[in-house]
């Protein structure tokens, strides 16, 4: 066991460090600390530009292959980045969904014509994507999805029909990662497909569904008779694919999210610091608390990153509910910390303050990605091998 | 980084793990439990002898195996599973460290390899009854020993309470302040043979009695120049250094039996059947042993990177980053650790039902060794406490 970098490394992190404070000027400083979870409705135009240029200096994919166009970085490398990233407080990437879920799912399953066709374009910051996975009746029952996919025999392509939900910056998206069904006759997991349709089409319609926080980050998405422009791998496969998907949202790029909160953190314990909050013993423990649990979720994060054999470990399983309760949590001891001015927004109509926004959107933190129930079910299944829950029988 | 065990450190943890699965059995531990001292001293032996586990950290000039506190954590990890009576903790988890930090090197040369070779159990005592105010206290303010010089050495008077093995163990390591002074940089610390004139030992019979506690009352004790330990001139400090690392020795221990009672809960709900079907199949109950496996991996890593940050520490000693990272790391893990083990081990006897109410299931021991564990050093909020001024003043 070792804590410390290797001397390459370190010249690593001076190199993006270096580059960060170089390039985060100009134009693109007011964009420090925005964009974020709660905040992605912000500066999207700008967050673009910055993705381009991101790209031409070469951070985008630094973890993907070389020979796929990526930087090859080691998974050090990576962990470097994502905190000297979030360390400079450089703006929450617009091309995360491609960056860190497409791109490692097309270079598992997708073959090289189609990987030629959709990678470039993710790493130059040019294409943005959105996942289609929920629909009405299939939420935490994600197999339950309604979505139909016919091929078309005049043209062999494949016609999606049926509708998304909550599908996070569909509205600023080129493409949708669909998950729907080939087989028609099929249920559950079986005769799914995974499909990549192009956003800019007749058959594609988006509408944005308000908040809690009065803001619209994500939407509902109409199939209508629209072209799926590729199937990956084999009618059949989508569940494994779809699943595959979701294993990449556990990557490196947690420890970056985890450098978000520490900022988040940091201005609390700067507030507590300043109104008196520090002071007051109840609020001491919490405060202690937080920063416990952030310090672990991070030792948690590097045991899980440690790993060698691709099989991941009991702490990778743990992960998505302890840190989701963990920022949760925060989000309410900002209100309290701050007291009654807590309650003030930034501005009218309802333009809520940064924490504010923490506070309301860590509520969706337990929810999307699998809900904590949907956690605890999997960790005592998957972990403990309890038995699973009963399926009922009105799907 | 590498946040993962060695090869080496994997067959340490099997090797542990084996062998005390094997030995300390419930039947074991409930036989120890009913001893005066407390343990089994020929399972002792063998653990010394088969083993060497009480040489882990002894370095190798003083014929220990000089190993590091990663390496302690995993075997402590095991003992606490298992829930094994021996005078462990105290000699390792206290007594080595507090000579390798603060004995004189002929102290160093006489009580080391005596305890490497498995023939000398040692503790640490410097809590007086000032230990049990304000909810307990752990620093200096709970010393109450005093110490004076004499014409020819020193002579110590005072009364310490919940030594750990202190009625039984061959050496004792006494940190004391200089009689009439307050401050604590008249702490200073003394290696005592538990023979000397004037020590008087008993036993307190505790709630939790896998692990005694003792009493010791000290009248006009006269030592040598030669017991008085320590080239470190600050005694308050080798204080601060012997607590942060029994704190994460006693957290590795709480890490370990929290997974147990964990892994006896999942046994007993598949196993026990109610309205026809293994309650283990009910939602509620698994959400909350999906709870205790959170908690119980995020302890491990807590466990786990405190143990490194010791090693880091222990390498540099002098440094004052290296010191207040072990602080808090140490901080963390006890934290979190007491938290983990008491809720587990609450929640098991409620996962059992009835039977976890019954003196013949096991699980009352691990819950009564969690609130002892807990308390001792510190609760939660104490560490948190201390955290907090850390971060905030
Ligand atoms: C901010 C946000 C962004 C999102 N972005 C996207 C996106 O980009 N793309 C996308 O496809 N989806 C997205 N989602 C959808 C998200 O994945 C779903 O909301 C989530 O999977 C839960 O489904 P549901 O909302 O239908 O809730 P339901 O599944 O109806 O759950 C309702 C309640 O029932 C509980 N529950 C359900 N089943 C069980 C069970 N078996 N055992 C115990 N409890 C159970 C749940 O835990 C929850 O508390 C997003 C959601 C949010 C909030």
């Amino acid at each position: 066991m070792k804590l410390t970098f290797t001397v390459e490394d370190e010249a690593f992190r001076a190199e993006i460090a270096q580059w960060l404070r170089t390039n985060l000027t100009g134009e693109f400083a007011a964009l420090k600390f925005r964009g974020g979870p709660g905040d992605e409705h912000m500066f999207t135009a700008e967050r673009q530009r910055w993705e381009k240029r991101l790209a031409a200096g070469g951070w985008t994919g630094i973890g993907w292959p070389l020979k796929h166009g990526g930087r090859g970085c080691s998974i050090e490398q990576q962990v470097i980045f994502h905190e000297e990233y979030a360390r400079a407080g450089a703006p929450g990437r617009v091309g995360h969904i491609g960056e860190g879920l497409v791109g490692p799912t097309l270079i598992a399953f997708a073959d090289p014509e189609q990987q030629a066709k959709y990678l470039p374009a993710i790493l130059a910051g040019t294409d943005l994507w959105c996942q289609g996975y929920s629909e009405p009746g299939a939420g935490s029952d994600l197999a339950n999805v309604k979505t139909r996919a016919r091929r078309e025999n005049a043209d062999n392509t494949w016609r999606i029909n049926g509708q998304k939900v909550w599908t996070s910056l569909a509205h600023e998206s080129d493409w949708c990662f669909v998950l729907a069904r080939t087989d028609s006759e099929s249920v559950g997991h079986k005769g799914l497909g995974f499909f990549l349709v192009s956003m800019h089409q007749p058959g594609v319609t988006v509408r944005p569904i308000e908040q809690l926080t009065g803001t619209s980050e994500f939407n509902e998405v109409f199939f209508d008779d629209a072209v799926a422009a590729d199937l990956i791998g084999e009618p059949g496969d989508g569940w494994k694919i779809a699943m595959a998907l979701l294993g990449f949202e556990r990557g490196v790029s947690t420890l970056g999210q985890q450098m978000q909160f520490q900022n988040e953190l940091d201005e609390i314990v700067r507030i507590a610091k300043s109104n008196g909050a520090a002071r007051d013993p109840l609020l001491r423990q919490r405060i202690a608390e937080a920063h416990i649990g952030l310090r672990l979720m991070r030792y948690n994060a590097m045991r899980m990153l440690s790993h060698t054999s691709t099989e991941s470990g009991p702490e990778a399983l743990v992960y998505k509910l302890h840190w989701s309760s963990w920022h949760r949590n925060l989000g309410a001891l900002a209100m309290d910390v701050l007291g009654p001015e807590a309650e003030i927004l930034e501005s009218g109509p309802y333009n809520l303050t940064r924490l504010q926004s923490l506070f309301l959107f860590t509520r969706s933190d337990t929810i999307y990605g699998g809900t904590s129930q949907i956690q605890r079910n999997i960790i005592a299944e998957r972990g403990l091998g309890m038995p699973k829950e009963a399926k009922g029988n009105l799907r | 980084m590498e946040f993962r065990f060695s090869d080496e450190q994997k067959m340490i943890r099997e090797s542990a793990r084996t062998f005390l699965h094997e030995v300390s059995t419930s039947a074991a531990v409930r036989q120890a439990m009913a001893t005066e001292s407390g343990y089994d001293p020929a399972l002792w032996q063998r653990i010394c002898e088969e083993l060497c586990f009480q040489a882990i950290t002894v370095p190798e000039a003083y014929g220990g195996m000089g190993l590091g506190q990663v390496e302690l954590a995993i075997v402590l990890e095991q003992m606490g599973q298992v829930l094994l009576c021996s005078p462990f903790f105290s000699t390792v988890g206290l007594a080595v460290n507090a000579l390798v930090l603060g004995g004189t090197e002929t102290q160093k040369q006489q009580y080391l390899p005596e305890i490497a070779a498995g023939s000398l159990t040692a503790t640490v005592g410097w809590t007086g009854a000032a230990t049990a105010h304000s909810g307990g206290q752990w620093g200096c303010e709970a010393i109450s020993v005093e110490w004076q010089e004499t014409e020819d050495g020193y002579c110590l008077n005072g009364d310490l309470r919940y030594v750990i093995d202190g009625h039984t163990a061959d050496l004792l390591i006494i940190a004391a302040r200089g009689k009439d002074c307050k401050e604590g940089d008249t702490v200073a610390w003394f290696a005592v043979p538990a023979t000397a004139v004037g020590i008087e030992r008993e036993w307190q019979p505790s709630m939790d009695q896998t692990r005694r506690l003792a009493r010791i009352i000290l009248r006009n004790v006269s030592l040598p120049d030669s017991a008085r330990m320590t080239a470190q001139t600050d005694g308050s400090k080798l204080l601060t250094q012997i607590v942060d690392l029994a704190k994460l020795a006693l957290a590795a221990e709480q890490m370990g039996a929290a997974q147990k009672v964990l892994d006896m809960s999942v046994a007993y709900m598949q196993e026990r059947v109610q309205f026809g079907r293994p309650i283990a199949s009910y939602q509620s109950l698994k959400h909350k042993a999906a709870d205790m496996m959170l908690k119980c991996e995020v302890s491990r890593s807590a466990v786990y990177y405190a143990a490194c940050v010791a090693q880091e520490y222990l390498a540099e000693c002098n440094s004052q980053q290296a010191v207040l990272a072990l602080r808090e790391a140490a901080a963390m893990a006890k934290a979190y650790c007491s938290d983990t083990l008491f809720y587990n081990a609450g929640s098991a006897i409620q996962l059992h039902g009835g039977v976890g109410f019954t003196w013949e299931y096991d699980v009352h021991l691990y819950f009564k060794r969690a609130k002892a564990s807990e308390l001792y050093l510190g609760a939660a909020p104490a560490q948190r406490e201390l955290i907090a001024s850390m971060l905030l003043d």
